[in-house]
C-alpha cells in the first residue's frame, strides 16, 4: 500500500502547445511515477493541467523527479510546479 | 485519497507566488545549560560542539523541504538559553568570547541569526545578568549574526527601572558603536516585558526556562495573502465578515506552517515545539501589515482607526490560527515593524504614522515598538522612558511588548536609516522633546499590577 507522503501533484501552466502531455508523461514513466488522475482545462487563455502521481514505486528521490519536470518547463516555456500533495490536503481540509 | 481539487491547488500556488506566502522562519531551540563550567574556553568549547552538532543539517533539510512543498523558508535560525546563565558560571567570564563563539557556530552550519545573547532581569540582575549587558554594544559592534534580548519587566514582578536606564545606555552605544551602518547593531537588540521563551522570531528569539532540551519551532508570514483576502470581499463588508474571512486565511497559512514544523522536526530528530502564528511583513511590495489596514477602508496607517484594525487583525489570526496547530506559542499576531513593511515606511514618511500612534497601536499588536528610527541625538533618558512606556503597556495588560528603536548615529528627523535585506530602511521620526529624566533616574522598580479590579 503507498504511502500518502509519496503522492505528488504536478501543476503545469502556459501557453497552449503540442507535446505538454506527451513530454511530462513520458518523463513520469521513465522515473517509474504512476499517474492517478489527470484533469486539464484553459483558464484565461492559459492552459492549466493537474496531475496526481504517484512516486511510491520511483527509484528516483523527489529532487531528481522535480528536476527533470522542471527542466521540460523551461525548454516549453511552462510554469511547473511540482509539491508533495501533503501541503494541499493540510491547506484545504479541517 | 485520490481526490484533488483543482481550486484548492490554484489558491495555493496563487498564495505562494502572487502573495509572498512563506514560511518566515524554523527556530532551532536549544538549551546550552549543560554547557556550563568554571573556564570560560571550556564553556565556549562545549556550546560550539552542541550548536554544531545539533543544528548541521538544519539548512539541508530546510532547502530538501522548501523544494518538497515548493514554499519558501526565508530564515533558517537557532535560539538558545539566555547567555548571561551559561556564562556566569565562569571564574573569567568573558561574553565577548562566547558571543564570537556562537556567531562563528551559527556561520558554520549556515543560519541567519542566532538568538539568545541576552538576561531576564525584571526583578533584578545578577553579576552575570550585568556583566552580559555591559558587552552587547561591542558584542553585536563585532558579530554579524548575534541578536540580543533583555527582558525588563514582567506582569508578575514589575518594572525593574535600573535595569531599563541602563538599556537605554546599551542601546545608545549599540548604535554608535555601529554608526556606518546607521546603527544596525540596535535593530539586533530587543527590550521585552512578559518575554516568551519559545519565539522564533529575531531578534527576541531565546530558548526559555521550562523549555525542553531542544524543539523546533517555525514562525509563518503572510501579510500580503490576508490583505487579497480582504479585497476579495465587497467593499461594504461588515467588520465581523472581514474579521471571518481573516480566520479562514490564518488556519490555511497556519496548517501550512504546521505541516513543515513537523516534517522539519521529525528530519532532524527533536521535538515539534511551537507554531507562532504570526503576519510578519517584509519590505516588499504586497507583503504589508499596513496594506491590510487600507484594504479594510483605512486612508493609510496611522487613520484613526488604525488601532482598531491592528485590534481585530490580531485577535482573528489567532482565533484562525489556533485550530490549525496542537502547539501554538511564541509572539502570535500581526507585527508591525515600521523599517520592514514598506507601507508603514511610506506612512511614517508621511507623517501619518507618528511616535504616539505607533504606541497606542502597540497594545494590541503582537510585540511592541518595533524596528523604529529615532534621531541620534535623541536623550538616553528619553530612550529610558519610550521603555518604561511600553513596558508599562505590557505588565498592565498582560501581554508581550517590546522596544526596538535605534536612535541613528549623525542623523536627524526626515533623514533615511538604511538596513537593506528584511530589515528594510526607515524614515527617521520625531520622539517627545520634554524631558523624563526626573522621573526615570528616580531608578528602582514599578511594582508588579493588581491582578483584579480591571478597569
Amino acid at each position: 500500500m503507498s504511502k500518502e507522503n509519496d503522492k505528488i501533484i504536478i501543476t503545469i501552466i502556459g501557453a497552449d502547445k503540442v507535446g505538454i502531455v506527451a513530454k511530462t508523461t513520458a518523463a513520469l514513466a521513465e522515473c517509474q511515477v504512476n499517474i492517478e488522475d489527470i484533469k486539464q482545462s484553459i483558464m484565461q487563455d492559459c492552459f492549466v493541467m493537474f496531475m496526481l502521481a504517484n512516486a511510491d514505486k520511483s527509484p528516483k528521490s523527489f529532487s531528481e523527479i522535480k528536476d527533470k519536470l522542471t527542466k521540460i518547463g523551461e525548454e516549453m516555456k511552462l510554469e511547473v510546479w511540482v509539491q508533495k500533495k501533503a501541503i494541499f490536503d493540510k491547506m484545504h481540509t479541517i | 485519497m485520490n481526490f484533488f481539487s483543482e481550486d484548492s491547488i490554484l489558491e495555493t500556488i496563487n498564495m505562494i507566488k502572487v502573495h509572498n506566502l512563506d514560511i518566515r522562519t524554523v527556530t532551532l531551540a536549544l538549551s546550552l545549560r549543560d554547557c556550563c563550567d568554571t573556564d570560560v574556553h571550556c564553556v565556549g568549547e562545549k556550546i560550539h560542539e552542541k550548536i554544531v552538532r545539533y543544528a548541521k543539517n538544519l539548512r539541508k533539510y530546510s532547502d530538501e523541504i522548501e523544494s518538497e512543498y515548493s514554499i519558501p523558508i526565508v530564515n533558517k535560525r537557532i535560539a538558545v538559553t539566555p547567555i548571561s546563565l551559561v556564562g556566569e558560571s565562569c571564574k573569567n567570564p568573558d561574553y565577548i568570547y562566547l558571543a564570537k563563539i556562537l556567531d562563528k557556530a551559527a556561520d558554520e552550519v549556515g543560519v541567519d541569526f542566532i538568538g539568545g545573547f541576552g538576561a531576564l532581569v525584571e526583578k533584578g540582575m545578577t553579576k552575570g545578568d550585568s556583566l552580559l549587558m555591559e558587552s552587547i554594544p561591542e558584542a553585536l559592534a563585532q558579530t554579524n549574526k548575534i541578536c540580543s534580548s533583555i527582558n525588563l519587566a514582567s506582569s508578575k514582578a514589575g518594572i525593574n527601572m535600573d535595569a531599563i536606564n541602563k538599556m537605554a545606555q546599551i542601546i545608545k552605544q549599540t548604535a554608535d558603536l555601529t554608526a556606518d551602518g546607521d546603527g544596525i547593531g540596535a535593530a539586533k537588540l530587543v527590550c521585552f516585558c512578559n518575554a516568551p521563551g519559545d519565539n522564533p522570531f529575531m531578534a527576541g528569539a531565546f530558548h526559555g526556562y521550562g523549555e525542553p532540551e531542544c524543539a523546533l519551532n517555525i514562525g509563518v508570514s503572510g501579510p500580503g495573502v490576508v490583505r487579497a483576502a480582504v479585497d476579495s470581499l465587497r467593499k461594504d463588508a461588515p467588520l465581523d465578515e472581514v474579521a471571518n474571512k481573516i480566520k479562514q486565511i490564518a488556519y490555511k497559512i497556519t496548517s501550512t506552517g504546521e505541516l513543515i514544523g513537523h516534517e522539519m522536526a521529525q528530519k532532524l530528530g527533536i521535538p515539534f515545539g511551537i507554531i507562532d502564528l504570526s503576519l510578519a511583513p517584509t519590505p516588499a511590495i504586497g507583503d504589508s501589515v499596513a496594506g491590510i489596514f487600507r484594504a479594510m477602508g483605512l486612508e493609510h496607517a496611522g487613520a484613526h482607526g488604525t488601532t482598531a484594525a491592528l485590534a481585530m487583525l490580531n485577535d482573528a489570526v489567532k482565533k484562525g490560527g489556533i485550530m490549525a496547530s496542537s502547539h501554538v506559542g511564541g509572539l502570535s499576531g500581526a507585527f508591525i515593524p515600521v523599517s520592514e513593511d514598506a507601507e508603514m515606511i511610506e506612512a511614517a514618511r508621511n507623517g501619518f504614522l507618528t511616535f504616539d500612534k505607533l504606541e497606542a497601536m502597540t497594545c494590541v499588536c503582537s510585540v511592541g515598538l518595533d524596528m523604529i528610527a529615532i534621531p541620534g541625538t535623541t536623550p538616553i533618558d528619553t530612550i529610558a522612558g519610550i521603555i518604561a512606556d511600553e513596558m508599562a503597556i505590557g505588565m498592565i495588560n498582560k501581554k508581550t511588548t517590546a522596544v526596538r528603536v535605534i536612535p541613528v548615529p549623525n542623523k536627524k528627523v526626515g533623514e533615511n536609516a538604511v538596513y537593506g535585506g528584511l530589515l528594510g530602511e526607515a524614515p527617521i521620526i520625531p520622539v517627545n522633546n520634554l524631558s523624563s529624566t526626573g522621573f526615570v533616574q528616580r531608578g528602582g522598580r514599578i511594582p508588579a499590577p493588581i491582578h483584579s479590579l480591571n478597569n
